[in-house]
């Protein structure tokens, strides 16, 4: 598989991802659901990942938490390769790293009661002292907005969206972890809860001082949490850049088509109809050279026979495309 | 606009018994369409955005009350007989769901779906019909249309059973179409291109459309005029340019500064609306907004605001402390 380089963004980042591979068998037929991104998030950073259903967003991120093991390629969290790691030293691991869902309410359940699911795990974990996990359970709640003496009785069943959200969020911050992948965390809640919950991860991030990959297709959303954004089509990174320089001026045909479709709430803006036709291609084939290409303005023969490697086109820039737009 | 009213809804009211009481659903909403315009109706879930559509298109639950007035198109739609209201719908009022799987047959193919409507409505025979069919699905920008008749639902993207979804409404020529959240589902390219292509169809074929949404940058660029719905209440209804930049009604004006901007700095904090919006079965006496509302005052708490005409034409809000007054943002 063809390696997607991208030079440093620190000397010591927490998540370094190399070359990673991640497919799946459908029948007979296999899903190229990641095929070679390396991407590395700084301590302290928020890394937006964005691209439309089906592009293995959600894949990339389960893949860096071993929750779906890789083909091949590594991840390397402060330093140690998670991919090598097995049973009890693997889980020892994965209490510094956590996962928030996109379903709040589906991934609590529902017949527990909260402060169960969220002294759960300080119990695998091995807190055995029953005061203290009362303890930490009541410190993640406060912190996530919610009153525990009112709360930790209560089933899911009895809180809406937006509260088991917060609710699994407190759950993902009661281990103390340092790095969260967030797996499209708002795509569920209404626009004025959406908004409560977005503020909720960013004070938390400061709070914590965590590090989050931050997955979404909503670019305005991702945008208002990263610090960085990668763009990722079936399989693939396109783009990679600090947020505001890659929405100022994107140099992948394909961000500048995802950045053009949000639709802009300004009766000013008319919508541009430029969006060409067509849809992402099937991941059991995709095609050869740059995925994007059957789809692009831009494509010639070159974009059919070689794959576009990253590489930089502007400071802290990279782009996969043989026909930049910068 | 009055010269040409296509749809007028007035005092309708939808109750919904439920185990915890009775659920207002919709509570007192007038609105007209006039023929050839598009209403936006934006509301966030569980305003009654989706039950009002329902009331009109009288598809609502079975233990469902409806009450007020729905005319279209001359006709009182609650007065039409379930055999007269069968025509009407699918011929000159279409709809269009959230879900296309939903509204498609799985067990029929889409040529089948497509032909069956145009032979029930229009009165085609089957040469005729399938010649339509494969118009009409090029007409969506459907490829290879006459292959597609033949395939099942399941046997297309979502985008593409959104479009076969579209053809179906509109193969009958509807008057007005009602599209429910008809993007949600979908990518946000192919939102662009559906969206594209409504806006297209309603144009070349001077359909009116209610475009029901969450999302206030949707109806943005494409509706002539807007109602938000809160609380089964519509609660502020403009001509969308006045909406969006002369507000009165305070909710709106939170749901706009709620929305993460595409030009804003990284890490700029929301205006988030605190709160939730209240339980539908236990109405509040006051405004449905004011216990999340900052410019609330006594007043806002025990009584409702009406929706009335503001100083402006065509712009009504429901509120006792409107933006932009000596009483609201600016006190």
């Amino acid at each position: 598989m063809m390696q997607q380089a991208l030079p440093a963004v620190s000397n010591d980042p927490l998540l370094d991802v190399d070359n990673l591979v991640v497919e799946y068998p459908v029948g007979n037929k296999i899903v190229h659901a990641v095929s070679g991104v390396s991407l590395q998030i700084a301590r302290g950073e928020t890394l937006g990942l964005v691209g439309e259903s089906g592009c293995g967003k959600s894949t990339l991120g389960r893949a860096v938490l071993q929750l779906r093991r890789p083909v091949s390629g590594r991840v390397l969290f402060d330093g140690q390769d998670l991919t090598a790691m097995q049973g009890d030293t693997l889980r020892l691991m994965r209490q510094r790293v956590q996962l928030i869902f996109q379903d709040p309410i589906a991934s609590l359940n529902p017949r527990r009661r909260i402060g169960d699911i969220i002294a759960e795990p300080l119990i695998i974990s091995g807190v055995k002292d029953a005061a203290k996990r009362q303890k930490l359970v009541d410190e993640a709640l406060s912190a996530v907005g919610l009153d525990p003496a009112l709360v930790v009785g209560r089933l899911p069943h009895e809180f809406s969206g937006g509260q088991c959200q917060r609710i699994c969020i407190a759950r993902a911050l009661v281990l103390n972890p340092e790095f969260i992948v967030c797996d499209e965390p708002v795509s569920a809640l209404d626009v004025s809860i959406r908004a409560q919950i977005l503020n909720l991860l960013e004070e938390m991030k400061a709070r914590y001082g965590l590090t989050l990959l931050f997955i979404a297709h909503d670019l305005a959303v991702v945008k208002a949490v990263s610090d960085r954004v990668a763009v990722m089509y079936l399989g693939r990174l396109c783009e990679v850049g600090p947020s505001e320089q890659l929405f100022a001026k994107p140099a992948h045909p394909y961000t500048a088509l995802l950045i053009e479709a949000i639709p802009v709430p300004d009766p000013d803006v008319r919508p541009a109809e430029t969006v060409p036709v067509g849809e992402p291609p099937s991941p059991i084939s995709p095609p050869s050279g740059c995925r994007f290409r059957t789809r692009c303005p831009r494509a010639d023969q070159r974009c059919s026979d070689e794959v576009p490697e990253l590489r930089a086109v502007a400071s802290g820039q990279f782009v996969a495309c043989h026909h930049p737009l910068i | 606009m009055t010269e040409s009213t296509l749809l007028s809804i007035e005092d309708v009211i939808v109750d919904l018994p439920t185990p915890r009481g009775n659920l207002r659903a919709v509570d007192r909403v007038d609105l007209t369409v006039g023929a050839g315009r598009t209403l936006g109706v934006v509301g966030e879930s569980g305003c009654g955005k989706t039950m009002l559509s329902r009331a009109i298109l009288q598809l609502l639950p079975k233990k469902a009350k409806l009450s007020g007035r729905v005319m279209f198109d001359g006709q009182s739609l609650l007065q039409l007989s379930p055999e007269k209201l069968r025509k009407l719908r699918g011929r000159s009022l279409a709809v269009v769901f959230q879900d296309p799987m939903t509204s498609l047959n799985p067990v029929l193919t889409i040529g089948t779906q497509l032909i069956e409507t145009l032979q029930e409505h229009l009165e085609l025979d089957m040469r005729a019909a399938t010649k339509r069919s494969v118009e009409l699905l090029a007409a969506v920008g459907i490829p290879a249309p006459e292959q597609r008749l033949t395939q099942y639902p399941h046997q297309l993207s979502g985008g593409m059973r959104q479009r076969v979804a579209i053809a179906i409404a509109l193969s009958c020529e509807p008057k007005l179409l009602i599209a429910d959240e008809p993007t949600t589902a979908l990518d946000v390219t192919i939102q662009a291109q559906i969206l594209d292509l409504l806006a297209r169809e309603q144009r070349r074929r001077h359909m009116a459309m209610i475009l029901i949404t969450h999302d206030l940058g949707v109806v943005a660029g494409r509706t002539d005029e807007v109602a938000v719905m809160y609380a089964g209440r519509v609660v502020e209804r403009a001509p969308t340019p006045a909406l969006f930049k002369k507000m009165r009604m305070p909710y709106t004006e939170a749901l706009l500064a709620a929305l993460p901007k595409i030009d804003a700095a990284p890490h700029t904090p929301l205006p988030a609306i605190s709160g939730r919006p209240p339980d539908p079965t236990r109405p509040l006496k006051g405004c449905s907004f004011s216990p999340r509302c900052r410019y609330a005052w006594a007043q806002c708490h025990v009584e409702k605001p009406r929706l009335e005409e503001s100083d402006s034409p065509g712009h009504q809000f429901a509120c006792f402390r409107p933006i932009d007054t000596s009483a609201g943002a600016g006190a």
